[in-house]
């Protein structure tokens, strides 16, 4: 698992922070051993309130880890760097900014591109993504799922080594959800960046991924994980496959462990959320 | 909303068309009577009102002293700028006003800022910024007066004060409300602080900012005019106070005409621009 081909490797990461209401240390994950490998497509799932997310913002360097380490191709996470590209669950679009602007806004952010060739790429992006023509829209003009559109081509253009996902479709009605998966894949597959995706969707899990890793309940860790060995492309339909529905079982079972956790084990853990 | 996804969304993706536009889906299309509605029904409730008051005016149950109509008042306000002083008096508060509220603008917006960025700051002026907001600083006239004579200096020292406050705290406001979302995002992609606080901050805070503005007008004419009815030489508080204490009653209502004139159109100059700046924001009507 540790292996040094490894894109991304934790190892024993633990996160806690204060929660200044209550004045209590709050341990969001403990003791995560996980690697990702060069262009694997990893999901995480767990149950609510697992600290997956947490995690994720710490890979994204956000947040410090309070222990163990956090390695993104050998080299120690400290702070957010243009190796690493985080697509939103809440889109978080300048809504004084066109479609156009907000897909530049990385690059901008990150001082990586100068300004003409970052609006020629982020035009080729913003087609790629199934945007063209919404150029000039503003984000209130959009639904939904255009906004997590502009969310995602806003990170594929920093060009990162790594991109990470948090929970980007979550907010959206199934039907936007499925398709976006779809396209998400498509775009994937003509890049195959690394890509580490979190979820509370199974399903979503599966159809995406190369491996699916389950956290247990706060403070997470990893309790397995499954290679998921369905052949790409993916349409839609594999969703309905005999293989997918065995993996959807045994995810679901390896949750359900972890929901239906004694209650004593509950109270000397952390405080509730 | 997820009704548009619905059916807008996976068509568009199969097809690549363009989704159809809100607009064209609109089942009714406002009138263009609709349109014009806010400014017919505004207009006939003033010349309704202007009416009434020339009625109750002209029947004259109480003299043109006490009681004049608006038809007296636009008489003497035509008078008004038949005399040379008048152009004197627009002149002389105009300046005041010019200085004192651009300085207003200037010092606010940056006391405001900063305060709003730098949160030591703002701790520091807090006790300061919340004193004077809550006293009328017209009652420092007396002390502006034995500082700085019955000049200009005086009143341009109040509407300073008056628009001031307004400002900073609208504007620290904008900066404060900045949304956590987009702060994450940017430090997410490392921005640095300067651009976080110009494309993220600063442009966010633009409708705050644009508020106190307005709301400073209103606090900088109260100024001008308070002033000048205490102590002054020239200027069209003065030339209120003095046609109230001479009963031309028409003449200090076309005065008091002026201000509340002078006050509507940079309210809405400034509604224009900031109207200007959200035109991002799908309107709401």
């Amino acid at each position: 698992m540790y292996d040094r081909s490894a894109k991304l490797a934790a190892k024993g990461v633990g996160i806690e922070y204060w929660l200044h209401r209550s004045k209590t240390l709050f341990t969001a994950v403990k003791g995560v051993d996980l690697a990702v490998r060069p262009g694997e497509f990893l999901a995480i799932v767990g149950p609510s309130g697992c600290g997956k997310t947490t995690f994720l913002n710490a890979v994204d360097g956000l947040i410090p880890i309070a222990e163990g380490s956090l390695t993104l191709d050998g080299r120690e996470i400290t702070k957010p760097g243009p190796d690493r590209a985080m697509v939103f669950q809440q889109p978080g679009l300048l809504p004084w900014r066109t479609v156009l602007g907000n897909v530049i806004f990385g690059v901008e952010a990150q001082g990586s591109m100068g300004k003409r060739e970052a609006i020629d790429r982020a035009k080729q992006q913003i087609e790629l993504v199934g945007l063209k023509g919404f150029e000039d829209a503003y984000p209130l003009e959009l639904s939904g799922g255009m906004q997590q559109r502009v969310n995602l081509a806003r990170a594929l253009l920093t060009n990162p080594e790594m991109l990470l996902l948090d929970e980007p479709f979550a907010a959206l009605d199934a039907q936007t959800r499925e398709m976006m998966q779809l396209e998400l894949l498509k775009i994937w597959s003509q890049t195959r960046k690394t890509a580490l995706f979190i979820t509370h969707d199974i399903k979503e899990a599966i159809y995406l991924s190369d491996r699916v890793i389950v956290f247990t309940r706060r403070p997470g860790r990893v309790k397995n994980e499954l290679e998921i060995k369905l052949s790409r492309p993916r349409d839609l339909r594999v969703k309905r496959d005999p293989q997918f529905l065995t993996y959807e079982d045994e995810i679901w079972e390896s949750i359900q462990e972890e929901l239906a956790v004694p209650a004593e084990r509950l109270m000397k853990g952390v405080p509730a959320a | 909303m997820s009704k548009e996804v619905l059916l807008g969304e996976p068509f568009a993706t199969r097809t690549g068309d363009r989704i159809p536009a809100r607009e064209t889906r609109s089942v009714v299309r406002p009138s263009r009577i609709k349109q014009y509605e806010p400014l017919v029904i505004g207009t006939f409730s003033v010349v309704f009102a202007l009416t009434a008051w020339q009625l109750v005016a002209n029947a004259r149950i109480y003299s043109v002293l006490f009681l004049p109509g608006p038809w007296d008042v636009a008489q003497a306000f035509v008078k008004l700028f038949q005399t040379d002083d008048i152009w004197l008096d627009i002149a002389t508060s105009g300046t005041e006003m010019g200085i004192g509220y651009g300085m207003a603008i200037a010092v606010g917006l940056l006391i405001g800022l900063l305060m709003g960025w730098y949160t030591r700051f703002q701790y520091a002026l807090d006790p300061f910024v919340n004193f004077f907001y809550s006293t009328p600083r017209i009652v420092l006239i007396p002390l502006f007066i034995l500082w700085f004579g019955i000049e200009m200096t005086p009143k341009i020292a109040v509407i300073f004060l008056g628009a001031l406050f307004p400002i900073i705290i609208n504007t620290m406001a904008g900066v404060r409300n900045t949304e956590a979302a987009l702060l994450r995002v940017a430090r997410s992609f490392g921005a640095s602080d300067a651009l976080i606080f110009r494309r993220v901050v600063l442009p966010g805070s633009v409708p705050f900012i644009l508020t106190g503005f307005r709301l400073g007008i209103g606090h900088a004419l109260t100024g001008v005019v308070v002033a000048e009815l205490i102590a002054a030489k020239h200027g069209v508080g003065q030339l209120i106070a003095i046609a109230g204490q001479t009963f031309q009653t028409p003449k200090m209502l076309a005065g008091v005409l002026l201000i509340a004139g002078t006050g509507m159109l940079l309210t809405t100059l400034l509604q224009r621009i900031e109207n200007r700046f959200q035109s991002w924001r799908p309107q709401i009507k």
